[in-house]
């Protein structure tokens, strides 16, 4: 053969054709990455969700179950006619709704194939049984479980949080963990411990023939993988303590906490008004309606509100006082009406008059505390009124205030305690003084705190000077809580000076109707309740009612915080409730002549008190 | 149409080249049957199911053998009387598409009438082929002549510059291919030599460096220089050495001076030494009376320049997407979800295959629509898939089949217009088939041109089969005088 152009050409022709053969060798014969893609293609991955753990209270009862929905599921491709009204008498929906999706299935047909698509979500077993009985009629259609929650006791909506689908910005958030279809915690306990409960999911291989139908196991379900459920957890929650709160705090805004001194652990959270545990399984149906009440029931008030706590503080101020050395327990102030500075005055109501530190908490003078706060700011210890602002700062810090507490429940707020700096930043420097600010002494003005931290507050006064982080879990089996839940908290102030406050919230309680004590309505016989009430002046409205109180006094066994907006006076319904979860908690049950007092806390509606933009 | 007396007549029948017409009919229906494999899982209807695409393809192709028919049966002179009428009128459907076509995915490059889509480049192809044939087979016709060559260039360059205007770069590719058929008719194999070295540099620009293009072009320049003048010595002992040293020196050179403040660039060291190198060349290609180092020099220059514009051609020239599938196909960016997603999806669906294929219809890529354009631009999934490493094989040796007997046919000619129109013919079929396939196979970019013959889509089919049977008609009727 002639090496001339034309057999050039033709080499050349050879030359590209087995350069084609030669890659097509290479993909098809020789290299096995491009087939085990391509049984990834064929090979159809169908997810097994795994049951979420379920949320024990302290005492073992189911907080948070799981039961079987059942989702209507539809494959388009294997829809024949069908009768539409039969199916929507079965379902127990309009036949427009069945029309509609049908014909949306129809124009997305193109994306869905031979996939199936949700067509009613989450039905209850009964309505799915009575499909299940004529789903012969309708082939393509199925039914498919799914585990969803479930709320034996009405602990309150926002204590447990709600399970919803993921979005995307949470996938996003989430990345690798999540995708879309599954379900995740997003408030409450369920978000809190989302790691341990919500399991690991399965999958079953199955593969898929030419015309993209399923048609058998992938090696039998060799290379399958189980679903590990979700890990149980045990709250700190007592189930029936924090039913009988919800009961107290129906139709009334506000909070009620209740802890358990000696561990911190939180034993009933009630934020009032919540959202029913019954809208919670299913809460994308009920969620605009939800979020549109005027009441703002997706706000967990305990964690997220900030208050003036009112004169709760002045218990805080008188520890500070005695520690600093200011005054003794015995010193004695007078009261005429109030506190008088120049020509202004912070009023005070009408009791004897002088009195000591104890009879000052059992009256709730503010006069006292305008004498102990000032002495305090005016302490010749320190250099100047900025020093001693800074150093009451740092003091009031020590109880937990000011700054989050670092409990395990999500989205808490730290909450304002002012120092020289904000003051010196609002009138300049040297443009303030002690009674410029006087209102922090009987906890008003510039002071910011949740109902935790009251509650806090009790409890470190139930302990005598050392607080445990307040908690929702407890330790169990497959979880062991943070060490730091298990360390005591000091405050600055020495265990010594305690019993003098103890002293005066017993006497605010307990001296009796007609003694002057603030609180007798939160007496009970036998409990030693100690307590103190506030009334938090509100600028918009009535007053918040406010009240703390621990019992028994020697072995405080619960520290109860109540804070009712727009309550009024301290003991008008803040110290009932508190009293009455105290007994309930204590007693079991509410003593005969305490009845009727249970029976008008629980059927008050201050509802129409509540400013709210409607 | 009998012959005129004294001519052998060997009849209508007898004087078809018929292993061609089989060829092609074999390779029609291996395109029917596989079109029908990948649509018919999503629409699962009969071959001949108008609604589906293998049905509209029975339609083409019924179409098909009629032109193919009346294209045997007329006087195929009149082809190359016709030739330029034909050639000026594609050129006009060329330029009036732009304005009065259709848009289809980015491109004005068809025309709509009705139910039928029609791509004037499809035609163009055999206009221009025509043309080629009709001026190159005058008396007198060299290329070498600088008039004669000009005017072929413009024969190829005007139609292909439209097709780009109209967004069919792939399309415009094709025509690169007749740079075959000119080089059969006495183009300087040089010219191919020096379009393949263009090719190279711009690619190792892109993907190494301007230095390292720049040491290759010096390097294959210097051996060109040597082996012309029969000097393979003295490439070895000085051109390989310096080149060696050149790769290393800069790089060190430019570290050192770097600590002066005073930067020096690898890069401009070597050319500056390449500057110092060129005038003792010229010198002795001088005296040496050599032209061919002079015009060495001169490429070599232009080779340098061409790939200092290689990064501007590349990033101001080229379009988005035209850039984006070079990057993809020379791995300079991975994104398996991207513009590569076709190739890799492609690849996977061949290359699970394996020896035999999955068999007909039983294919789980291209049937469910992992792969798109699967049943145009993309059917060699199809049979790599279903039919295996055999039968891709068997269709590419099919393809060769085709391409040799239209070079053996056209050799065979006595007439030179049949001899170049073959020639025309063989090469748009090689530029597709190898461009279509290499894309499905990774070796080429993503360039959404047809597999002849094979892909769905009339306008391709009608295109190609007129092309082919004007080459049988021409045949025939040289057989049938002759």
């Amino acid at each position: 053969m002639k090496l001339n152009r034309q057999n050039k050409l033709i080499i050349g022709l050879c030359i590209a054709a087995l350069i084609l053969i030669a890659k097509l060798f290479s993909i098809q014969i020789i290299e096995d990455k491009y087939k085990m893609d391509a049984e990834n293609n064929s090979m159809v991955y169908a997810t097994i969700y795994p049951t979420r753990g379920i949320i024990h209270d302290r005492n073992g009862n189911i907080l948070v179950g799981n039961k079987v929905a059942y989702d209507l599921m539809v494959t388009p491709k294997e829809v024949e006619e069908f009768d539409t009204l039969a199916l929507s008498r079965v379902l127990e929906v309009p036949v427009e709704f069945i029309k509609d999706k049908m014909d949306e299935y129809k124009q997305k047909s193109r994306r869905i194939g031979y996939q199936s698509v949700v067509m009613i979500k989450q039905m209850p077993p009964e309505k799915y049984m009575r499909f299940a009985e004529v789903a012969y009629q309708f082939p393509g259609f199925r039914g498919q479980a799914r585990s969803i929650r479930e709320y034996p006791f009405n602990a309150g909506g926002n204590l447990l949080g709600y399970v919803s689908e993921v979005d995307a910005a949470f996938m996003e958030k989430h990345p690798d963990e999540y995708k879309s279809g599954d379900y995740a915690g997003k408030t409450g306990i369920e978000a809190a411990r989302e790691k341990e409960l919500r399991g690991e999911k399965g999958y079953n291989i199955w593969l898929r023939n030419s015309r993209n139908k399923i048609e058998q196991r992938y090696a039998d379900g060799a290379f399958d993988k189980d679903a590990v459920p979700g890990d149980n957890i045990t709250t700190t929650i007592d189930a029936k303590l924090q039913n009988y709160g919800q009961m107290l705090m129906n139709n009334k805004v506000g909070s009620l906490i209740a802890i358990e001194p000696s561990t911190g652990e939180i034993l009933t959270m009630v934020s009032s008004p919540g959202i029913d545990v019954d809208m919670l399984a299913d809460i994308g149906q009920h969620y605009s309606e939800i979020s549109s009440n005027p009441y703002k029931p997706m706000f967990n008030r305990t964690v997220q509100a900030s208050y003036p706590p009112g004169s709760v503080f002045k218990l805080v101020n008188g520890l500070i006082g005695l520690q600093e050395g200011v005054f003794e327990p015995s010193t004695l102030y007078g009261c005429k009406m109030g506190y008088h500075f120049g020509k202004n005055k912070l009023g005070c109501h009408a009791h004897k008059s002088p009195i000591n530190f104890e009879e000052s908490i059992m009256m709730s003078c503010n006069a006292y505390y305008c004498y102990v706060f000032r002495d305090i700011l005016e302490n010749k210890k320190y250099g100047s009124i900025d020093e001693a602002m800074d150093k009451w700062n740092e003091y009031v810090k020590s109880f937990g205030f000011g700054q989050k507490l670092g409990s395990d429940f999500p989205s808490e707020l730290g909450g304002f305690i002012p120092d020289s700096k904000y003051y010196n930043k609002h009138y300049r420097k040297g443009g303030w003084k002690a009674t410029t600010v006087i209102s922090l002494s009987i906890g008003q003005g510039e002071i910011g705190c949740t109902p935790l931290h009251l509650a806090n507050l009790c409890a470190t006064i139930a302990n005598r000077g050392h607080y445990y982080i307040p908690h929702i879990i407890k330790d169990s089996e497959n979880i062991q809580i943070d060490q730091k839940y298990k360390e005591r908290q000091y405050t600055m102030v020495d265990t010594t000076h305690f019993p003098k406050v103890i002293g005066g919230m017993y006497r605010a309680v307990n001296s009796g109707y007609g003694s002057g004590g603030t609180a007798s309505v939160a007496a009970v016989e036998g409990l030693e309740i100690c307590g103190k009430t506030g009334t938090a002046q509100n600028p918009h409205g009535h007053d918040h009612s406010v009240f703390i109180c621990f019992a028994p006094k020697d072995d405080p066994k619960i520290a109860v915080a109540a804070y009712v907006e727009n309550g009024g006076f301290g003991a008008t319904w803040a110290a009932p409730i508190a009293s009455l979860l105290t007994e309930m908690y204590l007693n079991g049950e509410i003593s005969k002549d305490r009845k009727a007092l249970e029976d008008r806390i629980i059927k008050g509606d201050l509802m129409d008190r509540v400013k709210v933009k409607k | 149409m009998r012959s005129a007396g004294g001519h052998r007549d060997r009849g209508f029948f007898n004087s078809i080249d018929w292993k061609l017409v089989i060829c092609y009919l074999l390779l029609v229906l291996i395109g029917w049957v596989n079109i029908y494999a990948s649509v018919h899982s999503s629409d699962p209807a009969s071959i001949f199911d108008w609604g589906c695409r293998s049905g509209k393809q029975a339609v083409w192709m019924g179409t098909a053998f009629i032109i193919a028919v009346v294209v045997l049966l007329m006087n195929p002179r009149i082809y190359e009387s016709l030739a330029v009428p034909i050639y000026l009128f594609v050129g006009v459907l060329l330029v009036a598409v732009i304005f009065l076509g259709i848009d289809v995915k980015g491109s004005s490059s068809w025309f709509e009438f009705g139910p039928v889509r029609f791509q004037p480049a499809e035609i163009s192809k055999i206009s221009t082929s025509l043309m080629l044939a009709a001026y190159m087979s005058q008396q007198g016709y060299r290329i070498g002549r600088m008039r004669n060559f000009i005017v072929t260039a413009l024969i190829i360059l005007i139609p292909m510059a439209i097709i780009v205007l109209q967004s069919e770069t792939g399309s415009a590719l094709v025509y690169v291919g007749f740079i075959f058929m000119l080089y059969r008719e006495g183009l300087s194999g040089w010219l191919i030599f020096l379009a393949g070295m263009a090719i190279l540099s711009f690619i190792l620009t892109l993907t190494a460096s301007p230095f390292v293009a720049i040491l290759v072009i010096v390097g294959i320049a210097s051996l060109c220089i040597c082996l012309y003048s029969d000097r393979l010595k003295w490439w070895f002992i000085i051109c390989v050495p310096a080149i060696i040293l050149m790769a290393f020196v800069p790089s060190i050179l430019a570290g050192a001076t770097a600590e002066e403040g005073f930067q020096l660039k690898p890069l401009h060291i070597l050319l500056g030494v390449i500057a110092l190198a060129i005038p003792p060349v010229i010198y002795w290609a001088y005296k040496e009376r050599n032209t061919f180092s002079h015009l060495a020099i001169v490429s070599t220059i232009a080779g340098i320049i061409l790939v200092f514009s290689a990064d501007f051609i590349f990033n101001d020239v080229l379009q988005d997407h035209q850039r984006k599938r070079i990057e993809v196909l020379l791995g300079m960016k991975e994104d398996p979800s991207g513009v590569g997603y076709n190739v890799r999806q492609s690849k996977i669906a061949i290359g699970s295959g394996g020896m035999f294929g999955k068999g007909y219809l039983n294919g789980t890529q291209t049937t469910y629509g992992f792969v798109p354009e699967q049943s145009t631009d993309f059917i060699f999934c199809t049979i790599g898939e279903e039919w295996g490493f055999a039968g891709s094989a068997a269709v590419i040796l099919l393809y060769v089949f085709l391409i040799w007997r239209i070079i053996k046919d056209a050799e065979q000619s006595r007439e030179a217009f049949t001899r170049i129109y073959g020639y025309c013919v063989a090469c748009c079929i090689f530029m597709h088939l190898f461009i279509n396939i290499g894309m499905t196979i990774g070796l080429m970019p993503v360039i959404g041109i047809p597999l002849p013959l094979i892909s769905y889509g009339g306008s391709s089919l009608w295109g190609f089969t007129a092309l082919i049977f004007i080459f049988i008609a021409l045949y025939r009727n040289e057989k049938k005088y002759f």
